[in-house]
């Protein structure tokens, strides 16, 4: 059984996740933890738009937070975001990572680590290379991957290199993979 | 890798900070284990090595391999005036309360290479406060000590310290406060005339003195629920009556045992004030 959702997105993926959560259906409530590059900007309003227009409750990720149901967590900007074992949130102002911080590796790693096969990893447009070892460490370690579709996303970089690199069981269109998440997660 | 393989690290993950707390009395049991394995994981691949249980013979027999290791876990980034809004409330909601007390000892905890102890003693200088304070700034990693002594950092970071100390309010210009040489810039000694700088590990050492203020920012962060508690205890102790405690602006005492021992000052910047015992 899937226990949660790890996301990563940067170049173009304001809209791009915004896209995708307006098109899960309301029973799907399973957690969502994304990482979306930003730069120094603040997410506020955007989270806040995000919370008022989907059933999902949007917010930042906060330390040592329990993972639950119905949330759906964002990288609070120039921090990291870390999975623990016991299901809750760490954060961390390491180094950059892939010259992010927050860093869509670190979380799909940490993650992949304590949630195995119960786990899927979605990356979507983007024009680095972020998330392409952390997709291959959670399909390593029995998760579901899906990379969104090089050839119609707004950037294709960052997903042609996690396909080159993690071979994910998916590559999908953005408006496909509402469809296939809540496909997976009744599994 | 198999869902095996990740078991067994963790069980040598386990087993080796046993191990670094025999051997060095160094305690990272109860820091965050996803946090610390992702840099184990990571001097594993830089040395070559296939296994931590390897890496563990490293670490006890081999004192020189074990310095970089211990490099590794307690690096942490920092810069001048990080989290410019921070220094801004700091400023606007804590100094009209430190400009009542005759003498201000702060406790700058996990103070790492410096440059936030450098930050605040612009600051207070900038208040006319520094004459009167006491700051002692503490680190368990030694290294990182002698940088912070020193007061030695590289132009590169200095546009960006620049703009941080501005946008935190800063009266002056901050090249007022260092002498370029070489690429490096040299903090004026006049700002560390009141530091001490020493070596204090907040997971094994206990209170040392009573201070009216604990700066400790971006490093509860870095343990577990636990450990934030143990440490959080240790502030509590240390702080004077209505001592004031500044965290990282992403750490809150939200979720620990300390939540109803402390005011608010400023709920973003995470500044809070301690409450008189009830008891």
């Amino acid at each position: 059984m899937t226990k949660a959702i790890v996301l990563g997105a940067s170049f173009g993926g304001m809209e791009a996740i915004k896209n995708l959560l307006f098109m899960l259906p309301a029973q799907c409530t399973i957690p969502i933890v994304a990482v979306l590059h930003i730069g120094n900007n603040t997410i506020d309003t955007y989270l806040s738009m995000l919370n008022k227009n989907s059933h999902y409750n949007v917010k930042e990720a906060e330390e040592k937070e329990s993972i639950k149901p119905g949330n759906f967590y964002f990288a609070p900007p120039n921090y990291h975001v870390l999975i623990e074992d016991n299901f809750t949130i760490s954060l961390s102002t390491d180094e950059k990572v892939n010259f992010s911080r927050p860093s869509i590796d670190v979380l799909f790693e940490t993650a992949a680590w304590s949630l195995h096969n119960e786990l899927i990893g979605v990356l979507l447009t983007g024009s680095n290379n972020d998330g392409a070892n952390g997709l291959k460490t959670i399909r390593e370690l029995g998760g579901t991957t899906i990379v969104e579709n090089p050839e119609t996303a707004f950037a294709k970089t960052m997903p042609e290199t996690a396909v080159k690199i993690s071979h994910p069981h998916f590559i999908l269109d953005l408006k496909e993979i509402a469809g296939k998440i809540t496909e997976l997660t009744n599994e | 890798m198999s869902l095996h393989k990740t078991e067994i690290q963790d069980i040598e993950l386990n087993l080796l900070l046993q191990a670094i707390y025999m051997k060095y009395g160094y305690d990272f049991r109860n820091y965050s284990k996803a946090h610390l394995k992702r840099r184990i994981l990571q001097r594993l691949k830089l040395s070559g090595l296939k296994t931590i249980t390897e890496m563990q013979k490293l670490i006890l027999w081999d004192t020189d391999f074990y310095k970089i290791f211990l490099k590794d876990l307690s690096i942490n980034v920092t810069e001048m005036f990080r989290d410019p809004d921070f220094y801004a409330a700091f400023r606007e909601k804590v100094i009209p309360d430190l400009r009542t007390y005759a003498h201000i000892k702060v406790w700058h905890a996990g103070c790492s290479t410096g440059e936030e102890v450098y930050s605040l003693a612009i600051l207070l200088k900038e208040e006319n406060l520094l004459e009167k304070t006491q700051i002692y700034a503490t680190d368990f990693n030694k290294n990182a000590l002698e940088v912070a002594k020193q007061g030695i950092y590289s132009k590169k970071e200095i546009d960006l310290y620049d703009q941080n100390y501005k946008h935190a309010g800063g009266k002056h210009k901050l090249s007022n406060y260092y002498t370029s040489k070489y690429g490096s810039v040299l903090f004026d000694k006049s700002l560390s005339k009141n530091i001490v700088f020493a070596d204090h590990n907040l997971v094994t050492d206990g209170v040392f003195a009573e201070v009216n203020l604990v700066f400790c920012r971006n490093v509860l962060i870095y343990f577990d629920k636990k450990l934030q508690n143990k440490v959080l205890r240790l502030f509590s102790e240390s702080l004077t009556k209505r001592g004031v405690l500044c965290l990282g602006t992403k750490e809150s005492l939200r979720f620990t045992d300390f939540d109803n021992k402390y005011s608010v000052i400023d709920s973003k910047m995470k500044i809070y004030k301690k409450l008189p015992e009830t008891k």
